[in-house]
Formats: structure tokens, C-alpha cells, sequence
């Protein structure tokens, strides 16, 4: 039983990525390396306004000062950044204005994956959703703008934003993630190509999911996005995000920044499958995904939502934070991490209470496999001020096999009487009854542990948009199943 | 008149519960409260106890002649107000014994009177609870701590025989019981039926009725108390449940 | 050159001290010895002490214990009347008494008892000339100087302090009780290092008393090794009562083999600055380890309880349960560590942590972490914190028992799933009674009395009576 059982554990570990082929698209590059010519050479690109280059040579002379931080659980090989294309974008035929003058390639990759950047083609039968698609560096496409435009909403590519929309960029660009912040945010606010910008007015509630998709392309390049995401008081919003890149011996960059400003009686929902190429069965390439991403709560009633799906990268370091400002307003983390074979996550969140009765909630699923590492790593702050404030964490574990790992990390801080914080974690693996139980009822173990890893990751898979569920439940189970690693 | 509530308007974070309800109560007389789920049967138990959460916007409750709402919790319950709650708290770490013993003599010293020797009190402890057949060591174990749901029915019922309370209301002591306890429970309350003190019974189903036979029956619904009868309401709301209610407010 | 006039701590000093004085401390070394204090005086050298650029040290620091200035001794101070000083024994409870005065090992008669059974028992300096071989064997292997600055300090300076040997399969038949007092007219820096070896089958029951005699300012580097043979039992209680002026850094290191059992208890009452490092390793199969942990902090008050089992081996339970009150401006600190190695099957591990906060002042940090290299493991950890609750408060006042009452049969009744674990009757009474009068704000000890006592003015009145009955 326990050998039978760990055989197909060992089959269904090891699957293939699916999405690791290479587009073969006419592609120009920033010269190797990075300087202050590269940021010029960016900003130059780009076509950017004097403020924007300023904002970047500032980050990057303060990024020079830091140096990479080390307190997470993960094993990362030493990155030259002299090495990495800081800036590759497919070369654009001619000013584009309708989809049929999308490269073809380009949306054959994308049909590729899935993702449909054809406005009349709904998604499963559901309401439409946008979609901003950006490959490599930069923006290709972005459906529904005009749709969304009749409400007042903007939904762009972050270049289009800072062409059309500077007051907008200047005023929120670096308000919850200044380019201080970390090492890789440093460095993202310094070189970051491209991304999407969506500005929801007050009181519109956004008619449609707004979505995402990265794509990584070329070899040895880095991708560097930043969205940036700000919800006037009473808008609503849920957005999407996915990713995919292909299959390549040598481990690639990718340090993104995204920023929610939630006003008052604002909310933001933000949902993210990550499925960046995990590197093979023997920890070789894959994706470094060091990703900052925080939205602050800034007025009454608001509120940020979370949900993440992390199955991708070969190292994942990530924590989705809220920073609760506002009096009343409700912070939310929804987390699956499964990693398998080398893959190494260190994923979490920081929830920063400081207006009154402030409620955050988190739920973190963190599934094991192979040699893998995976480690929760989460901040509970109530301030002083934060009076009657409430949070409540759960964060759970499931290993599978004996070689891999599954740590937690919670660190609680509570400076006031009147707020009750919880927290709750257990750590377990699929047990031989289980297994059992459901061999009696006539289901192989590959399926049982297909549908017992599902069902422990549901709490946070039913907090993401209908569009998405569907696609993450699919991944897990065939992350673990064999064709997808 | 031990009782009287006039046009109480009550809400728990600014949405309102009670609308104005209004009921007197005389010692001696069993009352039932009736009415669907979520029409405010329990707040107004709550109210009447003073639990803080619950803010009273409007209106007036008067016990004895006093203005309810000036006093604490705790010297409301020493007056002679108790609540039997329908989901009655664990508390880890606090023996019945030892809680009960304070209670009583807390409340002992509220009327002037000396602390009851242990030994008195420990043969107070065991005439109470054959009153409702307790025959386990319950009292040595903590408050409501692992209980079933029909000891800490049970349990309550003991507390009600060991404070003697002049107002006992009972808020669905009669959920989750089986036959048995539910028997036992109601046996408990009608040996303690005196002509000096009064009970408010609140309950979704008529059947704790047929043990504790009410003087008046009233219909709760909306935050209103919008019919009232004798024992006979009871059983016409079980043949014709409560959407006759809910139809004839419409 | 005996004592330091009131110096403030730095690295330095100690370094200087340990050359000028080499030939005192390795006196009585055998070879193997004189090499663990050499090696652990350059392990010194290397880490020097913590501070709060450290994970483990980021929320305790000692900058303000250390400028203090301290006087330090290399040996002990004349004569004192012992009898006079331990007055902290718990009535009725019959325990064999030994004591410590400024960490150095004080007794009426022997300073080494040998009893029938086989049992030795008192200072680790004599029992170093003593029983050198059987000190070589076990001294300096349980404690890990390489994790933290002070033990290393502590193993470089050891000289005196509390030994004690139970042969394998002998049952020691009362609790030893072992009461280390600092008194001194100056602020005192001590360091004391105490070795207690539990045989295979063998049993013992250790109380350990931390307490001040007056108020001046102290800071203790306490290192205390144990080892729990096959099957051995070990019950052990830390009791901390120590003026708001001490420093605590309080290191005990167990190491469990095959089948050992450990409950510990770590009842912290007061103290300035209380640091305590647990560190357990499961260095056998079938082990089991329970850590209970209550503090009761106020004023300014901070406790750091940093808990680290190692699960090395498989089939280990181990359970750390601690739970906290604190009032006005206390901070407390819980940080413990479940590591769970790659051959550790079976492992059963849970880490509670529970605070109440009764003013906006206090503060709580904690962190139950959680490290696994394997899937055949039960862990879970929880933690909160929060006012009393608030159901309870409803219930009781309900009931006609008074606010103020209630909170006190609240707080101690959350303090009591602690208490209750207490094995020995009248130890548990003790601190029942303890506990009761901390809560209440009247908390002595002794006659002598200079914590936070009721003011004769100002008699704090028993609202409830909480004796069982």
C-alpha cells in the first residue's frame, strides 16, 4: 500500500509544462546589461515624460545602494544583472488599431494559451472579459477599452497610461510600493517596461473582470511589469492575472510591482494563477518570481481582496499585503502554493491594521511535493490605533512524499486590548485511510489525489472569478497529475 | 406588576431589532413569547438582561417600579432577573462549584446578607440538583465545559433553582432537548413556580408548552409583539404556523 | 582581580577578563574541559552578545540592561547566613532544599551530598574535583554554544553552580528544590552553570527558583544542561519572581534519549527583563516533551519565551502550551520553533500560544513557526490574542457576580490550564495561591518582600474564594 501509494505520488510529481514553447517572433532588444544607459535607453523607448525618467534613475542609483535580501527560506543562485536583457519587444509592423492587425503570431500565442484577445468571443458563456496582454516588455493588446470607456473606466497598458493619463500615474505611481521599498522593487521601478493601468471612478461598478496576461517570450531577458490599480470611492472592481513562459535551461527574472489604492467604500478584487515555468524535474531553469505587490485600504468601508493561485517559478517570493488605513475597511488573503520537484516558494502576506475595527482574514494552502520547499511566511500587525480590529489566519500544509518541506512562519504583533487576533495552522499529508476510502469506492489513487488536494485548496479556489476557477482547479490537479510539472 | 415594557425600540451596530414592543408581566404568571426565527426573541431577552452590544434606541423597561436601563448587568440579575440562555457559554477553568458559590454569595451580599457557610451551601448544591435530576459530577467539572447540549440545559435550570430569581426568563431553553431532558427541564421550572415570581418563556415550538403550561401566549414577529392570547394561541399557531402571522401582517 | 566596579557589559570586557584570569577559571579543568572553555571563549569572541539585528533577538533588547553597569565576581562573596536568606521554601512541601546565592553554590554543611542511593547532589565546582570524570561526561554536551553569545560566555566562565546525578534506575523520592536568590548591595553581574543528569529509569522532580532579595539591579547568564537517560522522567518547574530592575537570560538545554519524558513549566511572575531559551533535542526515538509556559507581566515589564524543539528522531511528541497576561506597558514575546527532521516520522508536534491584553500599553508578539523536512508528521500550532472574552463576562455578570470579580475568575481561570499541570499538590497550590494574588496585584514571596506588594494602606481584600471545595 505505502510503496503502491508512492509511486504513483513520484508519477503524478514529475508531469511536463505544458505552455514552455517558444513563439518565434521578430523581437528587438535592449543591449545586455544594466546602467543608467539602459534606463535612458528604456525611458527613450518608451517615449517617456521627463518624470518618468527621473523616477527611474532615482530608483535605480537607490537600488544600487541595497543589496539582495536573504531572511526568506529559499536557495537562490547568485543573478548577474549584467547578464539579463533588461527590454525585448516584438517589433511592431505599423501603429496597430484593430485586432486583425495584431501579428498574427502573437495571437496565435495567445489562442495558444487560451487567451482569446478577440472581443466577440466570450469567454464560457460568460460576460466579457478584458484583457490586457503583455509579452516580454510590453503591451500588445488591450480588449474592451472603448467598452469600458463609456463608463468612465480606464483600462491601458501602464505606457499608454503614462502617455494619456500623467497626472493619474504621477499621483499613484510609488504611493503603496515606493521604489525604497525592497531590493526588487528598487530594481522594478527602475527598468519595469510595461504593465496595465486601471482607474475605476466613482461609483462604477466595473461591468466586466478586467485580466492580465504575461507572457514571457524571449531568452535571457527579464520582465519587469507594474500595474497599478486605483478604485475611487464606492467603484468595484475584480481582476485577474496570469502568466506563462517558456521552457528554458537557465532561470529567468521576473520582479513585478502591483499597487491597489482602494478609497472609501472602494473594493478590489485581485485574483492571480500563476503559472510561470517551474524548471524541470531536476531544479534546472525556470522562472525567479520576486513579486511585490500591496494595496492599501485608504478610506472607510474599503476594501482589497487577495486570491492567489501560485503553481508556477522555480522560486516564488511573494506577499499580496494589505496596509487597513481606513476606519471599517477589510483586508483578504486566499492562497493556494503548491510546488513541486525543486521548486521553492516563500509566499505570504502582511496585513497592517491601523484604522478602527479593521478585519482581515487569511486562508493559506500550501501543498508540498518532490524535493520542494514551500514556506508561509505572514505578518499580522495591529497598531495601537487599530482598536477592535480582528483578524483571523489559517494557514495549513500538505506534504506529499517524504523529501520535501513545509514550514510557517507567523509572526503576530498586537499592541492594543480592544482587537483578537487568531491564528490556526496544521500540517498533515494525504492519509492511507483517505487513500483507501476512496480506492473502496472504485477511484484510482491518481484521481483520489486529484480530488483530495482540490478539495483541501477550495476554500481559497471558490474566492476566485468563475473564469479563472475553472482554470486553476484544472492545474492543480494535473500539476500533480502528470502533465503539467 | 413585576414587569412592564413600553414601546422598546433595541438594535444591535444601528440596524433595529425591536420596534416597540410592549408587555407586562405580574408575579405568578407564566408568559410564553412565540414567533419565527430572527424577529428579535432573543434580543429582547438579551435587552432585558443588559447585555451591552444591544443599544436601546427608544422606549422604557420598568422592574419592581425601577428603570431597568440604569442598572448593571450584574444588579439586575441580583434583583431577581434571570437569564437561562439558549446557547449558554463554555468557560474553561471555572468550576460550577466555585462559580456558583460566588454568584450566590455576591448576590447574598447585594441584599445584606452574611456569605453562606460551605457546608450550607454545599447541601444547597445537592438539594438543587436532584431538582433537576443532575446525578453525574457535573458541579465539579468547569462552567457548560464538553457538556451536551441537554446538560447545559440542565445546567442552567440548576442555576435558576440555586439564585431563586423573582424574573426568570428562559430563551429556548426547550432547543436541541430530547424528550427526556426536555421533561426534566420543565419539571424544574414548574417546582419553582411561586406566587411572588414569573416566567418568560420564549420558544419556537409549541411542544415545551405542553410541560410548561403559559398563562399568555405572545407573537413576536418583526420586532413587534403582534398578537397575544391564552394557551390556546399556542396550539392554533401549531396547526396553522407562522405564515398565518406573516399573512395577516401583510 | 576579583570584581569589576559597576562596568557597563560589553564583549571586551569579557574577553579581557577571561585572559587576565585564565589560570583562576581552568583550576580544576581536566584537559578536556580546559579545551571546551578555550573553544567556547573564541565561539564568545566570534558571536559576542545578541542584539537586535538577530530573528531570535529582533524584539528583546538589552541595550538598556547593559549600560547599567555591573559589578562581576570571580568568586564568592564571604560567608552568608543561608537560613536567613531561604525563607522561599513552599510550606509543607517536603523537598530536598539547595541554594544559590549570586549564582554560587551556598550550603550549611557539605557543599556535595552523596546519599544512599546513589543520588549526588550539590556545587558543581566541588563535584568538578570530585567526579571529574563524570562531569567530563556530560558537561558542555547538552548546551550548544555556537546558537547564541551568552551560553558560549557561560561555558567559558563556568565555575560554579548546581550539580546533580540520579544513577540510572533510581527514583529520586522528594523534589529537589533549588532556589537561586541574587542579593548583593550593587548591581551584580552573575553567571551560574547547573548540570543535572537523570539516569536511564531514573526519576527527578527539580523545582527551580528564580528570585531577588532586594531591588537592586541584577543581570543573570544562567546556563542549565540536562540530560534524561532511556525511559527517564524528568518534571521540571522554572518559577520566576525577580525584581523589576533584574535581567534574566535564563538557557536550559534538554536532551531526551529513548523513551525520556520531560514536563516543564516555566511560571513567570515577574522580572524585568526575562529571557528565557528552551531548547529541547530529541536525540533517541519515542521521546516526549510537554513545555507549559504562564507569565503574568505588568508595568514595564518584558518576557521573551524563545522555545526550540528539535525533532531529531522519530516517534517524539511534544506539546508548548503558553499563555500570558499583561498588564500596563508589558510586552511579551513567544517564538517558538518546531523543527522537524528529514527522518522524523511519526512526529507529533502543537504549539498553543494565548495572550490577554487588558490595556492599549501592552504588547504581544508571536510567532509559532513551523519547520518541516517530512510528510509523516501531526503538527499544528494556533495563537491568540485578545481581551477576556467578552460571552464569558456577559455570562457571568448575568449570573449577579460583579465585573470586577468576574475578569479576576476569568483571568485565573484562563491561568489555570497551566496551573492544573502542576504535578506536585502542594507545589500547584503554591501557585494557585501565587497566581491568585499576582492577578490581584498583591503578589510576595517572602517577609522581606519588595515586589510590588499591598501597601499597608492600601490591603487588597479576597472578593472570591477560590480554595477548591
Amino acid at each position: 500500500m505505502e510503496s503502491q501509494a508512492n509511486k504513483i505520488l513520484d508519477e503524478v510529481t514529475q508531469g511536463d509544462y505544458k505552455y514552455g514553447f517558444v513563439t518565434d517572433i521578430d523581437t528587438e532588444f535592449a543591449p545586455v546589461g544594466l546602467s543608467e544607459d539602459t534606463i535612458h535607453y528604456i525611458s527613450a523607448k518608451k517615449n517617456e515624460p521627463a518624470f518618468m525618467l527621473e523616477f527611474r534613475l532615482k530608483a535605480y542609483r537607490h537600488w544600487l545602494t541595497m543589496s539582495q535580501p536573504k531572511w526568506a527560506h529559499l536557495n537562490i543562485s547568485p543573478i548577474n544583472f549584467q547578464e539579463i536583457i533588461f527590454y525585448a519587444a516584438p517589433k511592431k509592423k505599423k501603429e496597430l488599431s484593430s485586432l486583425d492587425e495584431v501579428d498574427p503570431e502573437l495571437l496565435a500565442t495567445f489562442n495558444k494559451l487560451g487567451i482569446s484577445l478577440d472581443e466577440q468571443k466570450k469567454l464560457a458563456g460568460v460576460a466579457g472579459v478584458a484583457v490586457d496582454a503583455v509579452i516580454d516588455s510590453v503591451s500588445v493588446k488591450t480588449t474592451f477599452s472603448e467598452t469600458l470607456s463609456k463608463h468612465g473606466i480606464i483600462f491601458c497598458s501602464f505606457s499608454e497610461a503614462v502617455q494619456n493619463h500623467p497626472d493619474l500615474v504621477k499621483q499613484y505611481m510609488g504611493s503603496v510600493v515606493p521604489y525604497t521599498d525592497n531590493y526588487f522593487a528598487a530594481l522594478n521601478s527602475a527598468v519595469f517596461s510595461d504593465g496595465s493601468f486601471c482607474y475605476i471612478p466613482k461609483g462604477v461598478r466595473c461591468p466586466m473582470e478586467l485580466s492580465t496576461y504575461f507572457r514571457i517570450n524571449a531568452a535571457n531577458t527579464g520582465q519587469f511589469e507594474r500595474t497599478l490599480i486605483v478604485a475611487e470611492e464606492g467603484a468595484y472592481v475584480s481582476y485577474m492575472e496570469g502568466c506563462t513562459a517558456p521552457q528554458r535551461d537557465e532561470n529567468q527574472l521576473h520582479a513585478a510591482i502591483v499597487e491597489i489604492v482602494a478609497m472609501k467604500d472602494a473594493s478590489v478584487k485581485y485574483s492571480t494563477v500563476q503559472n510561470w515555468y517551474p524548471g524541470d524535474k531536476n531544479g534546472l531553469g525556470g522562472i525567479y518570481n520576486f513579486v511585490t505587490k500591496r494595496g492599501i485600504c485608504k478610506g472607510s468601508n474599503s476594501k482589497i481582496s487577495w486570491t492567489q493561485v501560485e503553481t508556477g517559478s522555480a522560486i516564488t517570493w511573494k506577499y499580496p499585503s494589505c496596509i487597513l488605513l481606513g476606519d471599517h475597511s477589510v483586508g483578504e488573503f486566499y492562497s493556494v502554493a503548491v510546488t513541486n520537484n525543486h521548486q521553492q516558494a516563500d509566499t505570504g502576506t502582511k496585513m497592517m491594521h491601523l484604522g478602527k475595527n479593521t478585519r482581515s482574514t487569511i486562508i493559506s494552502k500550501g501543498i508540498s511535493a518532490g524535493q520542494s520547499n514551500n514556506s508561509y511566511r505572514g505578518l499580522v500587525r495591529i497598531s495601537k490605533n487599530a482598536v477592535n480590529s480582528r483578524n483571523y489566519s489559517q494557514c495549513d500544509s500538505l506534504l506529499l512524499g517524504a523529501r520535501c518541506g513545509a514550514h510557517t512562519y507567523p509572526y503576530i504583533q498586537v499592541d492594543n486590548k480592544s482587537s483578537i487576533v487568531e491564528h490556526e495552522a496544521t500540517t498533515s499529508k494525504i492519509s492511507e485511510d483517505q487513500l483507501f476510502y476512496c480506492q473502496q469506492r472504485g477511484i484510482s489513487n491518481e484521481s483520489a489525489i486529484g480530488l483530495i488536494v482540490n478539495g483541501y485548496a477550495k476554500e481559497v479556489l471558490k474566492q476566485l472569478p468563475m473564469e479563472f476557477a475553472v482554470e486553476a482547479q484544472k492545474l492543480l490537479s494535473i500539476s500533480l497529475e502528470g502533465s503539467v510539472g | 406588576m413585576l414587569l412592564q415594557i413600553k414601546n422598546l425600540h433595541a438594535g444591535i451596530n444601528g440596524k433595529e431589532i425591536l420596534r416597540g414592543v410592549d408587555l407586562e408581566v405580574n408575579a405568578g404568571e407564566v408568559h410564553a413569547i412565540m414567533g419565527p426565527n430572527g424577529t428579535g426573541k432573543s434580543t429582547l431577552a438579551s435587552v432585558i438582561a443588559g447585555r451591552e452590544v444591544f443599544d436601546v434606541t427608544a422606549g422604557e423597561i420598568f422592574y419592581k417600579g425601577k428603570d431597568l436601563q440604569k442598572l448593571s448587568i450584574e444588579d439586575r440579575a441580583r434583583e431577581g432577573i434571570f437569564l437561562g440562555f439558549q446557547y449558554p457559554v463554555e468557560i474553561p477553568g471555572v468550576s460550577i462549584t466555585n462559580f456558583m458559590r460566588t454568584a450566590v454569595n455576591e448576590v447574598r451580599k447585594f441584599k445584606g446578607l452574611d456569605p453562606l457557610p460551605a457546608g450550607e451551601f454545599l447541601r444547597l448544591m445537592e438539594e438543587k440538583k436532584q431538582l433537576v435530576e443532575i446525578t453525574s459530577n457535573l458541579t465539579n467539572r468547569s462552567v457548560n465545559e464538553g457538556f451536551s447540549g441537554g446538560e447545559k440545559k440542565k445546567n442552567e435550570i440548576f442555576q435558576m433553582a440555586m439564585l431563586e430569581p423573582t424574573l426568570a426568563i428562559l430563551d429556548e431553553t426547550d432547543s436541541g432537548l430530547d424528550i427526556d431532558a426536555l421533561r426534566i427541564v420543565a419539571n424544574g421550572v414548574n417546582k419553582l413556580r411561586r406566587p411572588d415570581n414569573a416566567f418568560v418563556v420564549i420558544t419556537h415550538y409549541q411542544r415545551l408548552l405542553d410541560y410548561i403550561v403559559p398563562d399568555f401566549v405572545h407573537v413576536l414577529f418583526e420586532g413587534k409583539i403582534v398578537k397575544s392570547g391564552g394557551k390556546e394561541l399556542a396550539l392554533e399557531l401549531e396547526e396553522k404556523g407562522y405564515d398565518w402571522i406573516k399573512k395577516e401582517q401583510e | 582581580m576579583q570584581s569589576e566596579h559597576k562596568e557597563i557589559i560589553t564583549k571586551e570586557r569579557f574577553l579581557d577578563l577571561f585572559e587576565k584570569n585564565r589560570a583562576l577559571l581552568t583550576k580544576n579543568d581536566t584537559a578536556l574541559l580546559a579545551g571546551t572553555r578555550e573553544k567556547a571563549i573564541a565561539t564568545f569572541a566570534r558571536l559576542g552578545f545578541p542584539d537586535t539585528s538577530l530573528e531570535t533577538w529582533n524584539l528583546t533588547s538589552l541595550e538598556e540592561s547593559f549600560n547599567r553597569g555591573y559589578d562581576y565576581y570571580l568568586r564568592p562573596s564571604e560567608e552568608v547566613d543561608v537560613q536567613k536568606v531561604f525563607r522561599c521554601n513552599i510550606p509543607h512541601l517536603d523537598t530536598a532544599v539547595i541554594g544559590q546565592l549570586n549564582g554560587w553554590y551556598v550550603s550549611k554543611d557539605v557543599p556535595l551530598m552523596e546519599l544512599g542511593n546513589g543520588i549526588i547532589m550539590g556545587s558543581l565546582a566541588e563535584a568538578r574535583k570530585k567526579y571529574p570524570q563524570l562531569i567530563e561526561k556530560y558537561f558542555g554536551t547538552v548546551a550548544d554554544d555556537a546558537g547564541d553569545g551568552f551560553t558560549a560566555l557561560n561555558t567559558a566562565f563556568a565555575q560554579d553552580g548546581v550539580f546533580i546525578y540520579v544513577p540510572d534506575n533510581v527514583k529520586s523520592p522528594k523534589p529537589v528544590q533549588l532556589i537561586n536568590v541574587i542579593h548583593h548591595d550593587e548591581n551584580i553581574f552573575l553567571q551560574s552553570r547547573n548540570l543535572i543528569v537523570v539516569g536511564a529509569n531514573a526519576k527527578l522532580s527539580l523545582v527551580h527558583c528564580d528570585d531577588s532579595y532586594n531591588h537592586q539591579a541584577s543581570f543573570s547568564n544562567i546556563v542549565t544542561e540536562i540530560h534524561v537517560g532511556e525511559h527517564g522522567v524528568m518534571d521540571h518547574y522554572k518559577l520566576q519572581n525577580l525584581n523589576n530592575n533584574s535581567t534574566l537570560i535564563s538557557s536550559v538545554f534538554f536532551r531526551l534519549e529513548d523513551s525520556a519524558s520531560l514536563e516543564s513549566h516555566y511560571i513567570s511572575l515577574n522580572g524585568g527583563l526575562l529571557r528565557n531559551n528552551i531548547r529541547v533535542r530529541f536525540n533517541a526515538p519515542h521521546g516526549r516533551a510537554n513545555i507549559y509556559g504562564l507569565y503574568l507581566m505588568d508595568r514595564k515589564q518584558h518576557v521573551d519565551n524563545q522555545v526550540f524543539i528539535d525533532h531529531a528522531y522519530p516517534d517524539c511528541t511534544s506539546s508548548e502550551t503558553f499563555k500570558g497576561i499583561l498588564d500596563e506597558n508589558a510586552r511579551a514575546i513567544f517564538n517558538g520553533h518546531v523543527l522537524v527532521r528529514r527522518d522524523a516520522v511519526k512526529t507529533d508536534a502543537r504549539q498553543s500560544n494565548k495572550n490577554i491584553l487588558l490595556t492599549d500599553t501592552a504588547r504581544v508578539n508571536s510567532k509559532p513557526f513551523l519547520e518541516i523536512y517530512n510528510d509523516d508528521v501531526k503538527c499544528s500550532h494556533g495563537s491568540t490574542t485578545g481581551q477576556i472574552d467578552q460571552e464569558s463576562m456577559f455570562y457571568l455578570r448575568q449570573r449577579g457576580i460583579g465585573e470586577e470579580t468576574a475578569r479576576m475568575l476569568l483571568m485565573f481561570a484562563f491561568a489555570d490550564e497551566i496551573v492544573t499541570r502542576i504535578d506536585i499538590p502542594q507545589l500547584r497550590q503554591r501557585i494557585e495561591d501565587m497566581v491568585k494574588k499576582r492577578l490581584q496585584g498583591e503578589l510576595q514571596i517572602c517577609e522581606q518582600c519588595v515586589l510590588h506588594c499591598s501597601t499597608p494602606e492600601h490591603p487588597v481584600e479576597f472578593q472570591i474564594d477560590l480554595s477548591k471545595i
